[in-house]
């Protein structure tokens, strides 16, 4: 099958004016408010905090019980790499909260997505998953753990568990309001093409949600690195909440910096992926 | 030959306080190859009586009858193109034409070649592998009108498709829409605001008035479009001294209607 290119598809039909939409020419000087690229300006900032922080620290202002010196944190970090440090090498750490988040992340998904669409879909769904959620999305993790460890124990599923039920909430509430995205126009145009009920909810309905769940997605895993800690609170003998924990017991703010930092980063890659398999997914999302 | 046929059709909305009737008794029918443009202020019942047509709405009484048979609920035998955002932008212009023979089961070399030739009649073949959020106004417009044509309907019906498109858009998609019209002998129920539109693309025209919804009155054999197909000029049309003419007779029936009334034409007002 010849694919003709932009262009020669362009040339192809002289009929049709104002063709596919690129970048507009500038019209007006005055600007939207927060346009353009901030990225310069965020690694200026990165740069000032990490050279505040060199400063402060070398300068002596801060004693290093407070505030260690980036070297410190770094050389902890180095140690920690390459198991020299006088607890489990950082690996272990980390394969153990990653796993932990994301085996709690991926039952969320497998889970909370159909909950979250048949609340959307029925009446019924919504009247007994709506109390549940809608009560215990607001509590404090830490609040009901002591329920948790004294029903679940305290191996891996309360921690699981924990995790789980941070992630579970928002993305069943992206789900829930996604399935009121298609227009009714899109619905009204499948079943004037013969589509049946079920056909319009697999065909139209669940597609046009996609942007809302995976909104929901990055902001239930963050969720998750954010109970990550007191999850690990839960008996735990590794993992880089268990290493932040442990290192707070013995005063060790540069392991407890460095540990912060670790599940910084590692969250923030796993948005970035996010992001990326958002603009693969969903590249109409807001642009019709 | 499909026909449509509209019986004594009336629309009853409830409303507090007791009914609003949004459509009096509406008789209407329609063979193949007419192209009825219904024109008239907000409030006229017009969408609602498309909304009837397509089976989104059930009449409070009377019938519809397409080729004889009983219209209920929505079906691929009527298309329906909207005013906007009725189209799938996590499927192509492709995709979007063949959506239809998909949902019922057409396999994709057959549903494919029918979506082709159906975008080659609104000129928009080449664009087959684009995403439809690419396209302009006026050609997501055309893959709309591709797409309700690609079902094979007996009647295509469509509600305001070119309101939200600019004056020279619109004018390039109403040339497109009768040729595409004139190639497929199609029944058309198209609702406008625009008399000029309605003039030039009808075969028939009905005007109509709110409070309740009702044909007031009706221009049977326009000859614009059958012009228009002939000599492939639409400036020559809408401006022969005749089209002007009539042009001033329907604004000013209008506008007679909507001047003592004075302001909104809103429905829900009334009730």
């Amino acid at each position: 099958m010849a694919e003709p290119g932009p262009h020669a598809a362009a040339t192809a039909a002289p009929a049709a004016p104002a063709e596919a939409k690129a970048a507009p020419p500038r019209t007006s000087a005055f600007k939207v408010p927060g346009e353009g690229s901030s990225l310069a300006i965020s690694i200026v900032t990165i740069a000032a905090l990490l050279l505040a922080w060199t400063v402060v620290t070398h300068a002596g202002w801060i004693k290093p019980l407070f505030l260690p010196s980036p070297q410190a944190v770094g050389q902890q970090f180095w140690e920690y790499l390459t198991g020299a440090a006088n607890d489990k090498p950082l690996w272990q750490h980390f394969v153990a909260s990653v796993g932990r988040v994301f085996a709690a992340f991926a039952l969320a998904v497998l889970t909370a997505v159909p909950v979250g669409i048949a609340m959307g879909m029925s009446r019924v769904a919504r009247g007994i998953f709506d109390p549940p959620i809608e009560f215990y999305r607001p509590l404090p993790p830490l609040s009901y753990l002591p329920l948790i460890i004294i029903w679940f124990g305290i191996d891996e599923l309360p921690k699981v568990l924990l995790i789980y039920l941070s992630c579970f909430a928002p993305l069943a509430l992206a789900a829930r309001s996604g399935m009121k995205s298609a227009s009714q126009e899109q619905i009204h145009a499948a079943y004037s093409m013969g589509a049946s009920h079920g056909q319009v909810i697999r065909h139209v309905i669940l597609p046009s949600a996609l942007p809302e769940i995976l909104v929901g997605m990055r902001i239930a895993i963050g969720f998750g690195w954010t109970t990550l800690v007191a999850a690990e609170m839960v008996a735990a003998n590794v993992g880089l909440g268990q290493m932040v924990l442990n290192a707070s017991n013995f005063l060790r703010t540069d392991i407890v910096i460095m540990g912060i930092v670790v599940i910084g980063v590692v969250a923030y890659l796993f948005d970035l992926l996010m992001r990326w398999v958002e603009r693969r997914l969903v590249p109409w999302k807001g642009r019709m | 030959m499909p026909t449509l046929d509209i019986r004594g059709l009336t629309v009853h909305y409830a409303v507090k306080g007791g009914t609003l009737q949004a459509l009096a008794a509406v008789d209407l029918s329609m063979r193949s190859g007419d192209f009825v443009v219904a024109l008239g202020a907000s409030g006229c019942g017009k969408t609602t009586l498309l909304n009837c047509l397509a089976g989104f709405l059930p009449p409070s009484t009377g019938e519809i009858l397409l080729d004889g048979r009983p219209a209920v609920g929505p079906g691929a035998d009527r298309g329906v193109v909207f005013q906007k955002h009725a189209l799938m932008p996590w499927l192509n212009v492709l995709d979007n034409v063949a959506f239809g023979l998909r949902m019922r089961g057409v396999g994709r070399t057959e549903r494919e070649a029918v979506a082709r030739e159906k975008l080659a009649l609104v000129g928009l073949e080449p664009y087959a592998e684009r995403a439809v959020y690419e396209l302009s106004g006026g050609m997501q417009q055309r893959v709309g009108i591709a797409r309700a044509l690609a079902s094979d309907p007996a009647v295509l019906l469509m509600d305001e498709p070119m309101g939200a498109l600019d004056a020279f858009t619109r004018e390039q998609v109403q040339e497109i829409l009768l040729r595409a019209w004139a190639a497929t002998h199609k029944m058309v129920f198209f609702i406008t605001h625009s008399v000029e539109e309605a003039l030039f693309l009808a075969t028939r025209l009905i005007v109509m008035s709110p409070r309740p919804g009702r044909i007031t009155r009706v221009f049977e054999d326009l000859p614009y479009s059958r012009q228009f197909l002939a000599h492939g000029q639409a400036r020559r049309v809408k401006s022969d001294p005749a089209f002007i003419a009539l042009r001033e007779e329907v604004l000013s029936l209008i506008h007679q209607r909507e001047e003592p009334r004075g302001g909104t034409f809103e429905e829900t007002d009334h009730g």
